[in-house]
Order: structure tokens, then sequence, then C-alpha cells
């Protein structure tokens, strides 16, 4: 069983959350994530490693309701247990060698784009944050995205927040000044990570991404996570997350992170309902 | 007297029309009069060649005597001196080829039935035995054992009796490798793996889930622990595909994906979260226990057809015969000498069919069987919406490569002395799939009691000196 210490709402549909686990906690590396299962029921399902405090043996875990068990996991508070947390799992990322680095992050992505910001920045890289959210209202980390890096652009879909655009035309805009990026780490849904590669490759900067597929064990045991990359089978749990965007099948990754949406939707559709009739109830 | 029929008490088993339609447990055990019946089928030889032919060793004749004399807790407590798992071995052994296939009552006729025998015995305890007493004194020596498959708990177990303090580290949420995600409910209960788990914690073993060693600890680190040996049982989870076209369209598992949905998260059970496809028509390729399981399984969760696919014959399948047997009972489609070469799929990336060739046995290979060799334009297809790729797993390279000193060979096997079970890495010991590759529960529970035997003298020898 792993306590949850802290927990902070970000937005409407995110939440922050410390765990403590401490083995975890003594190896965890930006890139790496945990796999959770919140009960006896659950499933179980990856979340990054968002943070980590090696003295206080904790992790910090952020995550977006989306479902089921996102939503009953945000019915924890802080004393409460969760039953499984198992990691530091996957490759950390490597971010050694590089002088100039834009760092993206779409939407919930920014949790996980955040902390290889902060690693990068730390290790005296020069980064570019660029952070991408629909609106205004559900910006996410802000402070912290700002001191891990140089310069920080905020870009929201419908310009609530004075910089209307997507992350692409940030990032363009920053390339066409004259910006000299020698590595480009994005991470977010996958159609924004493929745009981003699709720009990247215009330019031919090295880009990574962290890749977010169904998992079941997050051991290498079943193939569940696996893509096609650079015409090759890889298993984004072990041989991964992160991967080398030019070279990876969005369209079949695309495709398969789809394979439950409906069962997803009625198992959502489900515990709303039964949380609406014991809300009623009470 | 001893009952000299020629043939093995049957045992009762669910109907085939029923019990593809649920995951209750097909073999239903023997009743106490089914047991007597049986065990005096054994002639209680002197030379007993059966006992050579089990990896552990169980005293079968003496056990076999006890049951007939209606003696079960004694017969239980001479099988618990070699076997931990006896409930386990008893169902999911292949008998035939081990102690079975040395029964001098195999000559003329079919050998005492002493998997059955063992299950009855192991059942009977869990229902009628007292709870057992340890009196095991602590040597004050610390082992680790790194995976709760059947290897791990069973060097653990012996360990645990020497008087060792052992600590064993699963990387899943619950022990018992692939007696827990892998081999289904209906072949071995979980409920039946849980209880012998739970006995070999009452005995002192201590398990730690949700440990990814290698990960989370290393070997190296283990040892500044405090821990004098550790035992390597990692097993060989990491599967294989096949690399042809269309692995990757939505329907498509591997086996052990499929199973652990199914075994370890139960996604066949409404109030388990884990979601899974439950096809109409279902292609298994492979030719192993693993295939049968799969295929059973998907019948199981509703599908039509299920077909397996398999490129010999029927006589070189590697299942055991039973199990083959059992799945044509239950309306599995046998597709032999027939080969995938592409999986096609609709627009939205489903699978739609699975294209095959069909094949011709040639000259034998290097392993001794006929090659098989694609007949030139026999290409067909047969449409499935989901395939299940059930072509052998391999060891998984987590410990290896984060081990400094431990040799594997091509395959990434762990390389270790056959007779000790010594990695060439000092207090290092190994033995199961990680050592072997895909091999059967029974010969990792004796790799396993090897290794405990030589990490005792290991250590002994350490303090002696």
């Amino acid at each position: 069983m792993f306590k949850i210490v802290e927990k902070r709402i970000l937005n409407d549909s995110m939440t922050l959350m410390a765990v403590e686990a401490p083995y975890i906690a003594k190896k965890a590396k930006a890139g790496q994530f945990i796999i959770l299962r919140v009960n006896e029921f659950g499933e179980r399902i990856p979340l990054t490693v968002a943070d980590y405090d090696r003295e206080k043996g904790t992790i910090t875990i952020i995550y977006q309701k989306v479902g089921k068990t996102t939503l009953m996991l945000d019915q924890l508070n802080v004393g409460d247990e969760i039953l499984d947390f198992i990691g530091p799992l996957g490759k950390a990322t490597e971010l050694e060698g590089y002088k100039n680095v834009a760092v993206i992050g779409g939407g919930a992505g920014c949790a996980i784009a955040y902390p290889q910001a902060k690693a990068l920045h730390s290790m005296g890289t020069k980064v570019d944050m660029i952070a991408g959210f629909r609106s205004k209202d559900i910006i996410i980390l802000e402070d912290e995205m700002k001191a891990a890096s140089d310069r920080l652009m905020i870009t929201t879909d419908d310009g609530s927040n004075g910089n209307k655009g997507f992350v692409t035309d940030a990032l363009r805009k920053n390339i066409e000044e004259g910006t000299k990026y020698d590595l480009v780490i994005a991470i977010g849904p996958l159609v924004m990570m493929r745009a981003i590669c699709n720009l990247t490759k215009e330019y031919n900067i090295k880009t990574l991404i962290s890749m977010n597929p169904i998992m079941i064990d997050g051991t290498g045991m079943c193939g569940g996570c696996r893509l096609t990359v650079g015409g090759k089978t890889k298993f984004a749990c072990v041989d991964g997350p992160d991967f080398d965007g030019h070279e990876v099948d969005f369209d079949e990754a695309i495709k398969r992170s789809r394979t439950y949406a409906d069962l997803e939707k009625e198992a959502t559709r489900e515990y709303n309902c039964r949380l609406m009739e014991g809300a009623n109830n009470a | 007297m001893p009952n000299m029929s020629p043939v093995k008490t049957p045992m009762p088993e669910q109907e085939p029309n029923v019990r593809n339609k649920n995951f209750e447990e097909v073999a239903l055990g023997y009743t106490d009069e089914m047991a007597a019946e049986e065990a005096k089928r054994c002639l209680n030889c002197k030379n007993k060649p059966c006992v050579s032919g089990c990896p552990v060793g169980v005293r079968i004749p003496e056990f076999i005597q006890r049951v007939a004399e209606g003696d079960m807790e004694g017969a239980y407590q001479i099988i618990k001196t070699t076997n931990s798992l006896p409930a386990v071995c008893g169902r999911v052994c292949p008998q035939e080829s081990q102690c079975e296939q040395k029964c001098v009552r195999g000559i003329k006729g079919e050998p005492v039935g002493i998997g059955r025998l063992e299950r009855y015995v192991a059942d009977w305890h869990m229902k009628h035995g007292a709870p057992e007493e340890f009196d095991v004194k602590p040597n004050g020596h610390k082992v680790a054992v790194i995976g709760a498959g059947p290897a791990g708990l069973t060097c653990a177990g012996d360990l645990a009796a020497m008087g060792y303090s052992v600590t064993v580290y699963e990387a899943l949420h619950t022990a018992g490798g692939v007696l827990m995600y892998g081999i289904p409910q209906f072949r071995l209960p979980k409920e039946i793996v849980q209880k012998e788990i739970d006995a070999l914690k009452e005995k002192g073993v201590k398990i730690k889930t949700d440990m990814v060693m290698g990960k989370v600890l290393s070997v190296d680190e283990l040892f500044e622990m405090g821990f004098e040996a550790v035992f390597i049982g990692t097993g060989a989870g990491l599967p294989n595909f096949m690399n042809i076209p269309g692995e990757g369209l939505i329907g498509t598992y591997s086996a052990n994906e499929f199973l652990t949905r199914v075994n370890l998260m139960k996604a066949y059970l409404d109030e388990y979260d884990t979601p899974i496809i439950r096809p109409k028509n279902v292609a298994v390729v492979g030719g192993g226990n693993v295939a049968m399981d799969a295929a059973r399984t998907a019948k199981r969760l509703g599908a039509e057809n299920v077909y397996i696919i398999y490129r010999r014959a029927e006589e070189q399948m590697p299942a055991r015969k039973e199990e083959i047997h059992h799945a044509k009972e239950e309306g599995i489609i046998f597709k032999l000498l027939c080969n995938p070469i592409a999986i096609h799929g609709d627009d939205d990336g489903r699978v739609k069919a699975i294209e095959c060739v069909e094949m011709e046995l040639g000259e034998p290979d290097a392993s001794g069987r006929r090659r098989p060799i694609a007949k030139e334009g026999s290409n067909f297809e047969i449409p499935v919406d989901s395939v299940v790729m059930a072509i052998g797993n391999s060891p998984n390279p987590l410990i290896r490569s984060t081990t400094e000193g431990l040799e594997a060979n091509s395959h990434g096997c762990i390389v270790v002395d056959d007779t000790t079970m010594a990695t060439t890495r000092e207090g290092v010991y190994a033995a199961g799939d990680a050592v072997s590759g895909a091999a059967t529960v029974i010969l990792a529970m004796g790799g396993g009691k090897e290794a405990a035997r030589s990490i005792d003298k290991y250590i002994q020898s350490k303090h002696s000196k």
C-alpha cells in the first residue's frame, strides 16, 4: 500500500499527487513512469513520474481525469492509500550533450514535459519551453515551467491568454527568428506530437517524443504497448517511452490507442452513474 | 490385492459443451473411492522407476501406499517433503513424459494416475488437513529470491525449511508467475495457487510484490542489504512476434497479453476494470500449451470460431496430448501445416483476416524435426477479428542487463552450472525458464530445489571457514 501525502487540484480536470514510495523515489529519473492500481478490482495504468523527492521518499504524479480509473483515483485524498504503485519503469530520457533545447508540452503532456525541462535546465542547458492549452483557465504548472526554462511561451487554442495558436506555431516562430535548436522534446496528444515531428523534419532537428500507448504490466512481458519505430516492433515500456519522433509510425499508434474506446466510455458512464446515485442517496 | 485394471480410473470432467462457456475447472478430481481404487493399481515396485522421472523426486509409491490405506494426511506429508506445490503439479505437470512415462503399469496398459493422485491428496489436505506446524530454527542467514514463479517459490520454500530468512521479490502485484497470469483458471484455479503461496508465507517466506528488480533494486544492492546469496527465477516472459505485416492492428495480441488480461486482471469478470476484446472469430498461432490455453480462453469469452494455426502436423505439436484433446472436444478448429504470412485490417485498423500459406514437411532440421516448407501459390485467408500470437517467449533482459558478471547465452538465457545452478557470479544462482528458456512448471521447480541445496552448501561452507 502506498500513502498519498499531497493532493493539489491543478484545474478542473487535472490533479497532482505526491505518493510515498521510497524505493522508487531513490531511483526515478526524468522520462520514467510508474504503473498503479487503485484497488483490488482495478486495472493497471501508467503515469509519468512528474517529480520525485529522494529525501522524503515521494513520487509526484499528475493525472488528467479521462475515465473510470483516473476518476476513481481522484476520489482518494491525503492519507488514503493506493494499492499498487510500481516503478520506476522505462528508460530515462537521455539529456546529456545538448546546448539548446525546445521542450514542448500539450495539455496534460506539460506534466511530463516539465520534469524534462527541469532536468535540462539544472544541467545548464538553454531551455525554451512551449506549453499549449485549449484555453486560459486550464493552464497548469505555469510557475514551475517558468522556473525550469530560459523562456516560456504559453499558447491557447482559443487565444484566451492573449497568445492564440498551437505549439507548432510557436516553435516555427522561434526557429524562423533564428533560434538554433539541437533537440526538440515534444510530449502531448499523438496528433500534436505528429504535427511537431512533421515540422522539425523540415528543419532536420532531432526530436524526442514520449509515447503513451496502452500498457498492462509495463515490464516487457506482454507487448500490449508495442509500436513500430523505424520499421521495427518496439515495446514502449522497456525500449521507451522516448523515441525518435521521425521514426515512429503515428498512424498505427493513433489507431491502436482507440482499441478499447467503446469499453472505456461505457465503464466511465457506469462509474459516473454510480457516483451520482451515491451522491443522491447521501 | 492390487487393482489389475489396464486403464486409469477415469476422472470426472465437465461436459465439453458446458465447460467451453465457463471458466470453472475442467477436470473435477477424484472422489475418495476413485482415489482408493486408482492407488491400488500401484505395484509398489522396489526400484521405483517413477521417482526417477519426477524432477523434484516425489516419493511416489510411498505416498500412493498411504492413499490406498486411507491415510491421506500421511500421504500429504510424504509429498510435501519434496514438493512445495503439489496441488499445482498434480494439475499441470506433463506426467505422460515424466513420472507416468516410467511407470511399470504403463508397459501393458495405462500407467498409474500419479498426477491425479497427487492432486487428490493436495486437495484433500486443503479441505481437511490440520494447519501445519513449523518448527524450524532460524539459522541467521538471509537469501533473496527474484521472481515468485514456480522456480522462485520452490527455492524459497526449501530454504525457509532449512532455517533461512528468505525474501522473494516479485514485479507484478501478485505472486505466482505463470501460475497466476499464464495458465487459465479452467486448468488451474487461482484460489489453489493462492493457498499454496499462503502456505509458504506461513513457513516464514516474505513476499514483496510490486518490486521490479533491476529497476527498483539491483543484485548488487541486495548484497549490500545483507543478503548472502541471490536466486534468479525471472522466467521467460518476453513474447515473440512473427514480424509479419499487420501485427500492429487492433485485435492482435501476444498470448501473454491475452492471458494476462484474462487470468491476472480477470477481464472476463464484469466487476474488474481491465477490458478485453471479445472476438467472434479468432486465430491462435502456435502449437504449444500456451496456444491451447489461449484458444480455449477465447472460446470461453464467447468466440464462435477459434482456429489453431500451426505450421507443422499434429504429431509435432509441443502441447500436451490431453490439452489438444480437450481443445478439440471444446470445438477448437485445427488448421495444421499452415503458416500465417500477413494479417489484414479494415480502415479503422482492426483485424479482419489472416492470410496463410499451406506447408509441407521436408527433411529433418538441426533439431531433428521435419522442416516445414511453404507450398507456393497456396495462399488463403481466414476471416477473423482477432489474432493471438503464441509462438514462444524469451527471457526478460532486465536482470542480466543490470547485473555485472552475469553471463548469458545468445538466446538471453542465464548460463549456470548444470548441477549446482551457480551462475558466473559468486553467490548468485538461477534456474527455471530464465536458464532453460520456456519449459515446464515442474522443471522450474526441480531447478529451484537444486539451487536451494547449492545455496545452503555455499553459505554453510563460507561460514565454516
